[in-house]
This record gives structure tokens, sequence and C-alpha cells, in this order.
């Protein structure tokens, strides 16, 4: 399982990668393995406002539909659209395929860093 | 606690990702759904299905016991056919849904789905009559099928090709597959070609190894029941408790080929009778709007709730999301446009025909 030093990660399993005045969030390597093939993204919008811990966009594998949780609060600037017609992309290179650029973001509480994300994907795996 | 099959072993060491269903411990998927749907379509796969149940069912009056308890008509039915049938309460609504392979006159086996195994026992030993006993020897049996094109270049590894049923819905017995004596039909449960392969359950390990070994270089892919439900749904074959259940006839679901109202009696026929035509019938979506379809989601036409889905996901081989629905008879003509609500939003279908994946002959 790949779990890149310069993200930060949360317990349901997204990533932000973050510079101060915006970040991009996704799904982790750990999170498409979990869910398998996707095949459908509800993508949030520009502009949409996320609330820290609350789902604002959705993946589906054939067998079931996953939420996204926003591990940030802020707004949408932009939106990877490409995922709409490629959402294989999640599985095949997480932290290449961003799902949306948030600005003005405040940080959830209890994000990780990539080594205690490592240690808490483990033991979830038990 | 879940009973495993004689191949749960077999299923961890090759790194399936293993789930509870009917009871057992069965493997989803091993390498990737959508893999091993393909492998099937292409090539082809190996399906553990050993959790689906037998009943013998033996005696002189075997057939009528048939004819009673099962909608479809085994009067004329010659000795190595299979045929599919629905099983009734007396209200109409379905027990199960199952094959029963002809090995003689007198001698019958039905096989069952694993979740309705218990139950279906129960129902038929109950409204048997005359001569004939029912046994249950779904704990003595492996079945393993073997479906996708290059089925026959994978059998005739292991077995003589010749003697294999050349029909779809007919069967052979003590056929030897690689030294194992096994009961083949040539059905399946994928819309594809293919076999089933019935043998003692001390075999199923042995016989799993040397298919697995004989399909090594046609590309082979064990499969899991994640496949085999994507599979069935684009083959649009019916699943218990999705597309029928107590309370649907089979005459609401599309599956009036198999209820033989013409013959003299069987159980459900009278309530089938006093119902008339059926008011609801099974259809398919395909989505034309965004997002995916999945079961028990209502179906709309102007706002109004016309029906509901039973089976729904993204197709492997079509790449695109399908459901199968039951809708009122008004809605069901090729073309109507209808709505789902998926959480929360409402996503555009078309009423599309049935089987959406027809294999080419």
């Amino acid at each position: 399982m790949n779990t890149p030093a310069e993200l930060k990660y949360t317990k349901t399993h997204e990533w932000i990668s973050g510079d101060g005045g915006s970040c991009l969030i996704g799904i982790t390597d750990y999170a498409q393995d979990q869910l398998g093939s996707l095949v459908f993204i509800n993508l949030p919008m520009e502009g949409d406002e996320l609330t820290a811990g609350e789902a604002f966009c959705d993946v589906e594998s054939v067998k079931a539909a996953s939420d996204v949780i926003a591990p940030v609060s802020g707004t949408v600037a932009e939106v990877n659209e490409e995922l709409a017609d490629a959402p294989e992309k999640l599985n095949e290179d997480p932290y290449g395929a961003w799902i949306c650029r948030v600005e003005d973001y405040t940080p959830g509480e209890e994000l990780m860093d990539a080594e205690a994300y490592a240690a808490f994907c483990e033991e979830e795996q038990e | 606690m879940e009973k495993k099959t004689v191949l749960y072993e077999t299923h961890v060491k090759l790194g399936a990702k293993i789930v509870p269903f009917a009871g057992y411990l069965m493997p989803v998927q091993y390498s990737d759904i959508l893999e091993e749907h393909m492998a099937v379509r292409e090539r082809a796969g190996l399906f553990d299905v050993s959790h689906m149940g037998e009943i013998m069912l033996e005696g002189p009056d075997a057939i009528a016991n048939l004819n009673m308890l099962l909608t479809n008509d085994y009067t004329k039915m010659n000795a190595g056919k299979v045929r599919y049938s629905p099983m009734c309460y007396e209200n109409g609504g379905v027990v199960d849904d199952l094959l029963v392979y002809k090995m003689n006159d007198e001698k019958y086996l039905i096989v069952v789905n694993a979740s309705n195994k218990d139950k279906d026992y129960a129902w038929m030993k109950e409204h048997v009559s005359g001569d004939v006993t029912l046994q249950d020897i779904s704990d003595d049996v492996a079945q393993i099928a073997l479906q996708g094109p290059a089925s026959d270049q994978i059998m005739e590894k292991v077995t003589d090709l010749g003697k294999l049923p050349e029909k779809y819905y007919t069967f052979a017995q003590d056929i030897n597959v690689g030294g194992i004596s096994c009961l083949v039909s040539q059905t399946g449960y994928t819309g594809e070609f293919g076999y089933e392969l019935y043998c003692g359950k001390d075999d199923g390990v042995r016989l799993w190894d040397i298919l697995m070994e004989a399909g090594s270089d046609e590309g082979l892919l064990p499969c899991g029941l994640g496949a085999r439900d994507t599979l069935r749904l684009e083959a649009a074959m019916p699943l218990y408790g999705h597309e029928m259940d107590e309370n649907i006839t089979p005459l609401e679901t599309g599956l009036g080929f198999a209820v033989k109202m013409g013959k003299e009696d069987f159980i459900g026929k009278k309530a089938m009778a006093e119902k008339g035509d059926p008011a609801i019938t099974r259809v398919g979506l395909k989505v034309t709007g965004r997002g995916i379809v999945r079961e028990h989601m209502d179906v709309l036409k102007d706002g109004e709730v016309i029906g509901h889905t039973t089976s729904g996901t993204f197709l492997p081989y079509l790449k695109g999301a399908y459901a199968m629905a039951l809708v009122g008879c008004p809605y069901a003509a090729e073309g109507t446009e209808v709505t789902v609500s998926v959480r929360g939003r409402e996503i555009p279908c078309a009423v599309t025909a049935l089987p959406f994946y027809k294999r080419e002959k």
C-alpha cells in the first residue's frame, strides 16, 4: 500500500495535499483497493461548500456506492471533470486522480500523517 | 456459524475475498469483478457453486409429483434433459426457482438455490404424495461451473468431448473428467456457453485443480459470486429474492414461459388463474442519464411511482449501467422513458429489451 509522506489522511480514507491557499482532495490507495474497480463517480460541483466530516461526493463499484467524506471545510474551486468519464483513474493512480481543489479551507480534526495513517490501515485490516 | 464448501481452503489460497452468502463462506471475488466478468465473456471462468442445493426425487409417482409441485410441465421430457421451473405457494408466490434433471422416468435431480434449500426441501416433503422418496444430497455433492467460449478447449484436455452433452439444457452422467466421475450439464448462470459439473464432495478439490490446470493456457480465471451476479444480470437471468419472491407470481416477473396453465393442476394455479392477466411485469432499464441504479429503488413516470428495481449495477461487458425492474404493464413498452430515484436524485432510464446481452451462436 502506498501512502506518500507529503499528504495528510483521514480515518475515512481520503487524502489532502495543501499549500495553505488551496488543497486537493482524493481517495487513498487503501480506499481504492478496498472498493475494487470503480465504475462511476458523482462529482461535486464548482462552488459547493464542503463541511469537514460530511459526504461531498460518491464513488461506485460494481458492488456498492460509497460516500467520500470531506476532510476539510471550504469552497470547491475546481473539479477534476476527467474522472467523470474515467473513474478507473481513481484505481490506477489514486494520488494523481484528485477529485477537487478546495479554497479557503479549514482542515477537519484528526488528520493523520502518512505514518499514522499506514498504521491505522494496518489495524483496520485485522 | 457459516458452512464451508469443500473448496473453501482453495479459495483462501487463491487470495479470494470471502463473504457469508446463503449460510456459506463463499468467494465474492479473486482478482477483480470486472476482470472475472470479462474472462467469462471472452475466454472462460471457473465458479465454485457447491453451495447450491441438490434434492433427489425418486419413485413411480415422480412425474405426477413434479407436475403438482412445479409450474412447468414434466409430462413429456426425455431422460438427459434439464428443465427450469418456478415452484409456487398456493397464493402463486414463488417458493424458489430450480432446475430438474431427468435421470429416468422414476428419478429426477432437482437443483435449488442455496439460500432456499431447507425451505424447499421442507415444502416438497410436505406436499409430495404417493410412491416417491425425497433425499437432500446437497452435502455429498460438489458443483463447479465452467463458463465461457473456451470451455470446450479446456474440457478437451481432460475429457472426451464427444461424450459431453451437445445441446443447451441437456446433461450426461458418468463422464470421466481427469479420472473423476461427473454429471455434466450444458447449463449455467452467465448467458455464456459452458458446463456445470457435479461430483462427489471428496473429489471437488481435485476436479477444481484439474480444470484450473487445463485452463491455464486458455486464460481461465477463478470467478466469485460478484462476477456471477453481474453475468447473470447482463444475461437478464432472474434471481430469487430479487426478481421474484413469495409475494410475486412467476407470471408477474416474466416467467410465463415456465408456467403451464393448461396443466390439470399445480400448486398456485388456482390463485394465478383468479388473479387473471398480471398487472406488473419485468422489464430491462438502460440508464440514459448519469449514475448507477441498484435494487429496491423506485421507478417513476411523470412523478408517479410505477414500480421498483429488482437488480442493477454497472455491466462490465456492455460498459453501462442497467437494471431490471417490476413495473406496471402500461409502462413496459420498449423505449418508454422513466426515471429511477437514486438517493434523492432522479436518473433518466429507458425501458429496453431483455436480455441485455445475448451471446452469438
